[in-house]
């Protein structure tokens, strides 16, 4: 099956099996290995991206239900010379350690604080994230960088 | 050096460039031209004979190409894995460990155990091939129950009474004599439940055979890529360690999960040789709950005996510890010199003993986990304690204070064969009451009752001995292998640095805090140090991380090294002005000739190393590189306070923490924020075991909590933020004065938890985790 999405503002095109997922086409088909695999139940969040304005765990998603969508994954909102305000506050707030879960966290984040109209407490930035999963930081600092992030986006 | 990079800074972390941005390089993220994929097959049984394995079917699927059980194995010599610490029993006998083929042969002992390997040209193709293998197998009653395993079927023709073995620690009759001269004893029965490590990242491996060359290249999610090519050379006997090398690149999260050689690693490498192709493996999250070794798994009674004015006068402890099927890499010393030897906490306890039985059940290995028997030793003093200030009517900070060692009284020898250096435990607990408003607690109790809820406080102050280990005394004790660190130092012809250290992060941040120690002693600018671990082909034969022991270890050895390179630094320093070596300082990235304005930068000896003319080539050799390993002389004893306090609701039996409060003296902190974290990390899985996490098996052996709609793993909004602060007595034996912070929060927290816990409910006891039901039914007397 060949499908065509814009990925990270790029056309893309990629021949996949049917049963494939979105994730192994960001991964596989494209290289694009900022985007994790952390389970198999679509519990752990570490494969969130974001389609169509959405964040979605990208392990839920068939490939062919990709097929035309706008994709952004970790890679695409920021590089190291110019991060997003999102990854800033991670980095500036220690809200990673080993660094696995991040890119899910802050795709998931990005999209919580997006859609949050600025109001977000503690108690709704937790609850917001309690489909990402993290085992290092206790999550406290993640919480404190998407309550920071939230002014600075 | 105090300045925004040194040590003391809270720097922002070099790791987070590729991190925040995805591209960090984790092992899954590694492929390799015509690469196969590994899927293993798995046994259904907890137990069962294996009469036969029909891999026709399998092999002549689409696809496929090879299909290995443990006979190919078998008969090429590989080895089975091993268990690298050696516990002797009471009567002086070795512990018995069963064969544990990395391939099973003959038997499968735990759901989850592999019985064969496919290898297709796609996933997809290994999977439809692993569906085809057929396995006759004949099911045997399976051992669960870790309290009855003794007196049940026996597992293993080589293990009678599936026991690994029966220790001790301490001396009994000084205990039954504190117990007989007692004005109170205080009795906790304990069940330190199984817990599920559950790295973010899975396990995963890359296999690659040069058949040109005749190496073999390994990437695995290893924390000591140098003990996993021990292992793979010396015991399982893939290829001789020069002809093998492991690369760990970017471990997504470890907590002691990822220090043990696997099968399937094993098998991985293996099948790369044979396939001579690479192979690429990486666990589904299921695999990873029912093939990683599991943590914690104890039966505990003890009992504390206590003098009319709360003094501990005797401690006597009888566990039963779950091996699991087979003995993992380092699973014996565990609930042994990682257990008992930390029996006394932080308190005087004169007379202690210790009996630790071990036993095989048909589950998946238990080994090292966060902590790795200091939080199941910290739970059962902390919980004897706290049980018995309610029972003697005593406040509970008020009984540790009568009874916590005193600043003056260090070294201080143990009646459980440890010394501890330094400490200062009432400083921490004074901290912590500051912190969580102890005085104020009653009004808040008031006032919790006013609206129905019930609200308890609970403490634990724990002690925990890292920096593992002194070699000797670790080896006189059945340690396998030494356990040193090595870091080299090596200076760039530019005067940049490159550390090579054979510790490895994983999340502890190395690249950051080690990059620190090197600025701040040779005052070269923090971005050009460059950290370098993970790689048996960068670094000597190295250790590895695990035990809190990459900076009290680890980060001695690149002190050691840098002190060798301020050394060679002043002999170069010293002809280049003509002066005499004593006569030269080294300071702020400066050498000085004393009482003059003569100097050079680091760069400019550096420089003069590489690029030797006026250098005293006739008495130093070039360059400007040194190695060093460093052998820790005693143990670290990080200490702290850890108050938890909580409110029930008794209509739901949610138990909401309120207020968390830890304070923690690890000796001198390099980096704050990074220790802070490292503490937040630990909370979270401490209060995981004692609300939400049990790794559960049924009466059959079938793992029941074997994905995440059936283990909680804490979320964000299952936890509170914390209040975390530190106390500092530096630790006296090693250069930094460091102690180690990565499993503290995982070892106090727990019994902070569940003392609260219990101290709202008014109960003795409540079952870990002590979850709605649990608490809901506990608080009905129930």
């Amino acid at each position: 099956m060949e499908i065509t999405l814009t990925v990270n503002g790029a056309a893309k095109t990629a021949d996949v099996p049917d049963n494939a997922l979105l994730v192994d086409v960001l991964r596989e088909s494209l290289g694009l290995t900022g985007t994790h695999v952390g389970c198999d139940t679509s519990q752990c969040g570490a494969c969130v991206v974001h389609m169509n304005g959405d964040a979605v765990k990208s392990c839920t998603v068939l490939a062919g239900q990709a097929d035309g969508a706008d994709v952004t994954t970790i890679e695409g909102i920021g590089d190291p010379d110019a991060l997003h305000p999102m990854q800033e506050a991670f980095r500036d707030n220690h809200a990673l350690q080993c660094g696995f879960c991040t890119p899910g966290m802050i795709m998931s984040a990005i999209d919580l604080v997006q859609k949050g109209g600025g109001s977000l407490d503690e108690a709704a930035v937790r609850d917001g994230l309690e489909g990402n999963l993290c085992r290092c930081t206790g999550y406290h600092n993640i919480v404190k960088a998407v309550l920071a992030a939230q002014s600075s986006m | 050096m105090a300045s925004e990079t040194g040590i003391g800074a809270s720097v922002k972390r070099k790791e987070d460039a590729r991190f925040i941005t995805g591209a960090g390089n984790y092992t899954d993220d590694i492929n390799a031209a015509g690469q196969t994929y590994a899927v293993f097959v798995r046994s259904p049984y907890a137990r069962a004979k294996i009469n036969g394995v029909d891999t026709t079917a399998a092999a002549a699927t689409d696809g496929v190409v090879a299909v290995f059980t443990g006979a190919d194995l078998a008969a090429d010599e590989i080895g089975d894995l091993p268990c690298g610490w050696l516990v002797k029993s009471k009567d002086g006998s070795d512990m018995v460990a069963p064969p544990h083929p990395p391939i099973a042969t003959e038997a499968v002992n735990y759901v989850g155990e592999p019985y064969a390997v496919v290898i297709g040209e796609t996933l997809d193709a290994a999977k439809n091939g692993a569906e085809a293998v057929e396995a006759d197998f004949e099911e045997l009653p399976a051992v669960v129950d870790l309290a009855t395993a003794a007196s049940a079927d026996q597992i293993h023709e080589s293990v009678p009474n599936n026991q690994a073995y029966d220790w001790e620690l301490g001396d009994k009759a000084a205990t039954d004599e504190a117990f007989d001269s007692a004005h109170h004893v205080a009795t906790v029965d304990i069940v330190n439940n199984r817990l599920i490590p559950n790295a973010i990242e899975p396990r995963a491996a890359l296999g690659e055979y040069d058949a040109a060359a005749g190496t073999y290249t390994l990437h695995t999610t290893s924390q000591n890529p140098h003990l996993e090519r021990l292992v793979l050379a010396a015991f399982v006997n893939v290829a001789p360690e020069a002809r093998l090398r492991v690369i760990s690149p970017d471990v997504g999260g470890g907590f002691g999960s990822k220090i043990f050689v696997y099968a399937e690693e094993t098998a991985v490498i293996w099948a790369a040789g044979k396939v001579r192709r690479p192979v690429k493996w990486r666990a589904e999250r299921s695999e990873s709950f029912l093939a990683d070794a599991h943590g914690r798994d104890h039966v505990t009674t003890a009992q504390l005996a206590l003098a009319e004015d709360g003094k501990f006068l005797g401690l006597r402890v009888k566990t039963k510890a779950n091996m699991g099927a087979y003995l993992s890499t380092f699973a014996s010393s565990v609930p042994t010199y990682l257990y008992g030897t930390l029996m006394a906490g932080q308190y005087t306890t004169p007379a202690i003993y210790v009996e630790v039985q071990s036993l095989y059940t048909n589950t998946a290995p238990v080994d090292a986990y966060r902590g790795a028997g200091r939080p199941e030793a910290t739970y059962v003093v902390e919980r004897c304690v706290e049980t018995a200030a309610r029972e003697m009517g005593i406040d509970p900070a008020e009984i540790r204070r009568r009874n916590f060692i005193q600043p003056g009284d260090f070294p201080y020898d143990t009646p459980v064969a440890l010394t501890y250096d330094t400490g200062n435990y009432e400083a921490s607990l004074d901290k912590a009451l500051g912190h969580i408003d102890y005085a104020g607690f009653g009004a808040r109790r008031a006032a919790s009752e006013s609206a129905g809820k019930k609200r308890g406080i609970g403490f634990s102050c724990y002690i925990e001995a890292c920096g593992l280990a002194p070699s000797q005394v670790a080896i006189s004790l059945g340690a396998g292998v030494g356990l040193f660190e090595v870091g080299e130092v090596r200076v760039d012809v530019t005067g940049s640095v490159t550390v090579v250290t054979g510790s490895h992060s994983h999340g502890q941040s190395h690249e950051t805090t080690f990059a620190q120690i090197i600025s701040d002693k040779l005052g070269v600018p923090f971005e050009n140090v460059t950290v370098l671990h993970g790689d048996t082909g960068r670094s000597d034969y190295a250790l590895g991380t695990y035990g809190s022991r990459s900076l009290a270890v680890g980060g001695s050895a690149i002190i050691k090294a840098t002190d060798k390179i301020i050394a060679k630094g002043k002999k170069i320093a010293a002809h280049m002005l003509e002066a005499q070596e004593d006569q030269v300082d080294f300071d702020d990235g400066t050498f000085t000739v004393v009482d003059s304005n003569q100097s050079l930068t680091f760069p400019e000896v550096a420089f003069s190393a590489y690029v030797p003319q006026n250098f005293p080539l006739e008495d130093l050799e070039p360059g400007l590189s040194e190695k060093a390993f460093y052998d820790p002389p005693n143990f670290t004893y990080p200490a702290g306070a850890h108050i938890c306090e909580v409110e029930v609701d008794p209509e739901t039996g949610v138990v909401d923490i309120v207020d968390f409060v830890a304070v923690d003296d690890f000796g001198n902190v390099i980096n704050p924020m990074i220790v802070e974290g490292q503490v937040h990390g630990g909370l979270a899985q401490g209060i995981g075991q004692a609300l939400l996490e049990h790794g559960v098996y049924d009466d059959t052996g079938q793992l029941i909590s074997g994905s995440y709609m059936d283990y909680t793993m804490p979320r964000a909004d299952d936890l509170p933020s914390f209040k975390v602060d530190t106390t500092v007595t530096p630790c006296t034996h090693n250069p930094l004065g460091v102690k180690g912070c990565g499993e503290a929060g995982a070892i106090g927290s727990t019994a902070a938890v569940m003392n609260a816990v219990t101290d709202a409910l008014g109960v003795a006891s409540v079952a870990m985790p002590a979850t709605p039901e649990t608490v809901w039914r506990a608080g009905r007397g129930e």
